[in-house]
């Protein structure tokens, strides 16, 4: 009798047809009971509840299918999968039937054939007879039924009523639908429901006049689809199918990869026909999506293949001059030249270097290693400085670790969960679908933003409770929070004493007791109705398990690291950490945020968040990288530039990192990067910054080379090289390059080199290394000798630091303020389908979506100005103003406007200021005072902006070659 | 702007209907019935409304709406004709009746005349096997009904623009 039970045996290439009857990576599944059964004269053991398909299916029998798929609950309207079950009359449907002990079940019978034959015939005679020229052909489970059932002819003939003659819809730029191929197995619906969450698809019509339509029989471009791909991808037939496949044929292989977008990380195989990438399908066996895409990582590839895209290295001596392009040495010479020269004048200080959550783990790592040992001082930062340095503060302070504290399949055991400052449908949409999908069994979902975020409206889910907040009032909304659950008594007393430091907490407590905390009299700060506070308290501190996820919301403040601090002393307040289904989430924005800060890209802290200032350290640092290192912890980005202004900071190396447009207070970041000698640029497109820059070296997109990207649940994934890199050297190989000009050797054949170093130097990277990656598929960090094949859930049994502690979190309100002048807050974020700067997602089809940033701006304070929809308004503060087009909305308080900043050309960076985080200088964001005005044309900034834009573009085309 | 001050009032309407219904067990029937009751069809409008009230989609309303044939998605003719499909009809001739009344009005099922006169929906058994094949217009049924017969019946509906239309 054969068991089949093994998770680790699953074949992810496998459709199993309906799924495991436990999650197959949960403990859950191991200790399903046993039932055993007979299939064709096999016996075999099988988890209970496991349909007869898939119990058949794990047996390497597979029994004819159109309507199933695994990741989709059965619905059994096919009528092909039929058995025969001994001592049961008729033919019941294996999808939709249980298995039982003791069954005895026939898969294959003349009579099965027979019935499954008129099955095929009825859909085939209502299908085009076309397989030769369709773009499905080799790939469509309808023809392989046919086949699989013998069907060589069909009596109905093909001139009855049929569909063919239905109309395509190619609104979607990356899909189309083609009704006349549809099968109408309703399975593209129920991805849409069940696995994307959105049920943007429906039925039209019953019986043989049903059709699929999408809205209320709309285009796809038109119903509230967000273009996922769960339905072209789960569609058996050509009827819902890529465009690309349309226009070039079946892929020939694939290799599995991670997406290069966002940080829920997701896994992909990306489908290759010769050396063109056709299209990035979600991969089944990846644990951060388990089979789940969004619209970027999907669709959006256009952007490595652009025109735009700059493939070699070029130089110049002053950014009034056009390009030169250059061999790869010269380049480099060139920029090490000047580095040395601005040292020798200016001081080993002088220069620095910037790491990018874009690039891969090793990447950042010799980055920061070429500052630290060639360029002899620790001036190195990363963009994760703009968006989660708190969190890796924060988290620090108060369990030990500088990263969230759960896996993603975490979500799936919640009970309560609390969303605060994010907004993961369009941040982190494949996150978002896995978080209603638990929302839709019943969890309940509390969100603190200023904003009616999408998710509170989510289909099938009832309860909800919105709160509502000023923008810059987050910690008054935590303390509140804490105020309650402690004059209730909600609080966990054994977890606390049990855990936590009890003199912290003490302090904590008398300082939470005080009535300047309480639901009142916090409500005139932060706007939120006390009884709903006291709601969400009880609500969270009363779950089985309360799970808080936030975002950027949380950590682009003044108080921002106070915030990440008070979400931690909450889920210690409540006993919400240590196991699966609780913890502090933060949501990560960028592919690699997580891993650019692992890596050491902290003027203060090597690899590991281990101090630099530590001799012990430094030391075993030293010997491995054979050069004394600098005990003084380096300039942050705010630094750099200040200094820059100043004219004592001279020369930057800026990996794949715009902050020319990322960056707060943009006048005051150019003005830094007119003042240096010799910038180094290394990027797939000419950006923003690049067009201040002095040597331009081409920079690797995700598919030209091998590498790993850490996600927001610290799981390394590989990245794998599908094609050789466009400019003829993948990013470490440039730093390589650069480092070996400086007279620094570096000479790694191969970044699995670069990860053994990272390990050998690492405590909690200790245990990875390429082969336990290709072994394991991923691994969540710590991996070491306590934990070999890695950790889901951190703090399990003790915090990192021993015991958690409880920091008291005084709110202090932003000197951001609303004055007469600037009666109006601005807070920013993000939407689906552009991702960060945009200079991705603004060269793909994406720009259909979203073709330009848009202030929304509440119907009060738009009548007030006089402002209507699709208006030009001026947005100023106290650092600048630009001019944006307004929309009129109710998803935000009066008194707050929003917007995006995902096209260089609105500026919204021009009116942020540079306030920052107290303690990691994190810019302040989320809040500006502005003013709004109606205006007829652009602000002086964007005439600028577009002048030395169109500048530098000229530059580019006049660049010559030498 | 008598237009958008139409729109408004109607989508009250249909939001009181909708919160007066909406604490019920499956109160999406409902709340559909008492829309077409009271505007006679589900305007477009309506679906997104009754999404969001209900924590729907927009999709899942309008499939609703389309697999129950009763519902209308637009306002019906000044009188509906309904014609019998079912067997005992079937059996004396109704699916040629069918086509030439089809053809005769320039519509097909489900649709209304161009001059908003004649709404033409299918029924199976108006309860007249006897007198097959039947129809009926507003709460009168006919029987024994020829295309001569129905071009009288017409006439005497005294609805002139059928005739101008071609
Ligand atoms: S579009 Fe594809 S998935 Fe959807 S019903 Fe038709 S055949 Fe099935
Ligand atoms: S692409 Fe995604 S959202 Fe759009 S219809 Fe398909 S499953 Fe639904
Ligand atoms: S959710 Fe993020 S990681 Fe996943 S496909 Fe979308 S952009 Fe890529
Ligand atoms: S696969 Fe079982 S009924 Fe379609
Ligand atoms: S079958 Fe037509 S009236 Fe009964």
């Amino acid at each position: 009798m054969i068991k089949h039970w093994d998770p680790s045996a699953i074949d992810y290439e496998t459709d199993y047809g309906t799924p495991a009857p436990q999650p197959e990576y949960s403990p859950e599944y191991a200790e399903l009971p046993e039932v055993s059964l007979f299939i064709d004269g096999n016996s075999l053991k099988v988890p209970a509840g496991s349909s007869v398909m898939r119990a058949a299916a794990l047996a390497g029998i597979s029994i004819p299918k159109l309507c199933a798929s695994d990741n989709l609950q059965a619905f059994g309207s096919c009528r092909l999968c039929l058995v025969e079950i001994e001592g049961r009359k008729g033919y019941p449907a294996s999808c939709t039937t249980p298995v039982e002990n003791g069954m005895r079940i026939l898969t294959e019978s003349g009579k099965l054939a027979a019935l499954r034959r008129n099955v095929m015939e009825l859909y085939i005679s209502d299908h085009p007879l076309d397989c030769l020229t369709c773009p499905s052909n080799g790939d469509c489970e309808l023809q392989d039924m046919a086949t699989a059932v013998d069907l060589t002819e069909v009596r109905y003939g093909y001139d009855g009523k049929n569909h063919l003659q239905a109309e395509q819809d190619r609104s979607n730029p990356y899909f189309t639908f083609d009704p006349s191929k549809c099968i109408v197995c309703s399975r593209c619906v129920r991805a849409c429901e069940e696995v994307q969450g959105t049920f943007a698809l429906g039925i039209d019509g019953r019986g043989f006049d049903s059709k699929i339509v999408a809205g209320q029989k709309q285009s796809f471009m038109a119903s509230d689809c967000v273009s996922c791909g769960a339905c072209v991808q789960t569609c058996p037939t050509a009827a819902l199918i890529d465009n690309a496949i349309i226009e070039h044929g079946q892929p020939q292989r694939s290799v599995v990869t991670t997406c290069a977008y966002c940080g829920v990380g997701c896994a992909f195989k990306a489908e290759m026909k010769g050396n063109q990438l056709l299209r990035m399908t979600p991969y089944k066996g990846g644990p951060a999506n388990r089979g789940h895409s969004c619209v970027k990582g999907r669709f959006a590839l256009g952007y490595a293949s652009h025109p735009d895209r700059v493939t070699e290295p070029m130089i110049r001596d002053n950014i009034n001059q056009a390009w030169r392009t250059v061999s790869w040495d010269e380049a480099v010479n060139f920029a090490a030249d000047r580095l040395r020269t601005i040292q020798q004048q200016h001081g080993r200080r002088s220069i620095g270097g910037i790491t990018s959550s874009r690039c891969s783990n090793e990447e950042t790592y010799l980055v920061q290693k070429m500052v630290r040992a060639a360029f002899g001082n620790n001036n190195v930062d990363t963009c994760a400085r703009v968006c989660h340095s708190p969190t890796g503060y924060g988290l620090k302070q108060t369990l030990g670790e500088s990263a969230g504290t759960q896996d993603f399949d975490s979500v799936e055991k919640a009970d309560v969960i609390v969303v605060i400052g994010a907004n993961p449908t369009d941040g982190h949409p494949v996150f978002a679908s896995r978080l209603r999908k638990r929302l839709r069994e019943g969890a309940q979902l509390i969100v603190a933003d200023p904003r009616q975020i999408d998710l509170l409206n989510s289909v099938h889910v009832a309860s909800t409770l919105h709160l509502p907040l000023r923008p810059g009032t987050n910690v008054a909304f935590i303390n509140a929070i804490a105020h309650v659950i402690i004059s209730e008594g909600l609080e966990d007393d054994a977890f606390i004493a049990q855990r936590c430091e009890t003199d912290a907490y003490r302090e904590w407590k008398s300082f939470i007791s005080d009535a300047k905390h309480s639901p009142q009299a916090s409500a005139a700060i932060t706007g939120i109705n006390a009884d709903d506070l006291r709601q969400a308290a009880r609500r969270y501190a009363n779950a089985g398990n309360g799970a808080i996820y936030y975002g950027l919301g949380v950590t682009e403040h003044s108080q921002g690291s106070t915030m990440v601090m008070g979400i931690a002393n909450l889920a210690m307040l409540t006993g919400n950490i240590g196991r699966a289904g609780v913890g502090v989430n933060p949501l990560r924005g960028q592919n690699n945020v997580q891993g650019s800060c692992d890596m050491g890209s902290f003027p203060h802290e090597l690899p590991g968040y281990r101090a630099i200032g530590d001799d012990s350290v430094r030391a075993q640092f030293e010997s491995v990288w054979g050069v004394e290192l600098d005990p003084e912890p380096g300039f942050r980005i705010t630094n750099m530039l200040n200094e820059a202004v100043a004219g004592r900071y001279k020369g930057l190396y800026c990996q794949g990192e715009d902050i020319a447009q990322s960056d707060p207070n943009t006048q005051h970041v150019q003005a830094a990067l007119r003042n240096l000698d010799c910038l180094i640029v290394q990027d797939i497109f000419l950006n923003e910054t690049a067009k201040f820059a002095h040597v331009f070296l081409p920079g690797s997109s995700f598919l030209e080379k091998d590498g790993t990207f850490t996600n927001a649940e610290r799981r390394i994934s590989p990245v794998r090289k599908v094609i050789e890199p466009l400019g003829g050297k993948a990013d470490w190989e440039a730093t390589m390059a650069l480092s070996n000009a400086l007279g620094y050797p570096m000479n790694y054949q191969h970044p699995a080199e670069i990860m053994a170093e990272i390990a050998s130097l690492t405590p909690t990277f200790a245990g990875v290394s390429y082969q336990r990656l290709e072994q394991q598929g991923s691994i969540q960090w710590p991996c070491n000798q306590d934990a070999p094949g890695g950790t889901a859930v951190m703090h399990e049994t003790e915090f990192v630091r021993g015991l958690g502690k409880f920091v008291v979190t005084e709110y202090l309100p932003t000197s951001e303020k609303v004055t007469r002048r600037f009666p109006l807050l601005l807070t920013t974020g993000r939407i689906l389908s552009q991702y960060n700067v945009g200079a991705q997602t603004r060269r793909t089809d994406n720009m259909q979506w979203h073709p330009q940033d848009i202030l929304d701006i509440h119907q009060h304070d738009a009548e007030d100005r006089g402002i209507v929809d699709g208006d030009k308004v001026e947005i100023s503060s106290r650092a600048g103003a630009t001019v944006l087009t307004a929309r009129i909305t109710e998803q935000l308080q009066p008194g707050v406007v929003y917007t995006t900043f995902h096209h260089p050309e609105s500026g919204a960076n021009v009116i942020t200021t540079d306030n920052s985080d107290w303690a990691t200088n994190c810019p302040e964001y989320k809040v500006t005072a502005v003013q709004i005005n109606k205006v007829t044309e652009e602000s002086a900034w964007q005439q600028d902006f577009q002048q030395f834009s169109s500048k530098q573009q000229a530059l580019l085309k006049d660049k010559l070659s030498s | 702007m008598p237009e958008i001050s139409a729109e408004i009032e109607q989508n009250a309407a249909l939001l009181e209907i909708i919160d007066s219904h909406k604490a019920l067990e499956g109160a999406l029937l409902p709340i559909l019935h008492a829309i077409q009751q009271r505007f006679t069809y589900i305007p477009d409008t309506a679906i997104p409304l009754i999404a969001q009230q209900l924590n729907l989609s927009r999709a899942e309303v309008h499939s609703v709406t389309r697999f129950y044939s009763f519902f209308r998605s637009t306002a019906p003719g000044k009188h509906t004709l309904q014609l019998c499909r079912a067997e005992a009809c079937q059996a004396r001739g109704s699916r040629a009746l069918e086509q030439a009344i089809q053809q005769r009005l320039g519509i097909g099922f489900h649709q209304t005349t161009a001059d908003r006169a004649i709404s033409l929906e299918p029924v199976y058994c108006l309860g007249n096997c006897a007198a097959s094949p039947s129809i009926r217009i507003g709460d009168t049924v006919y029987g024994g009904m020829t295309i001569e017969r129905f071009e009288r019946l017409l006439s005497t509906l005294a609805i002139p623009v059928v005739e101008a239309q071609s």
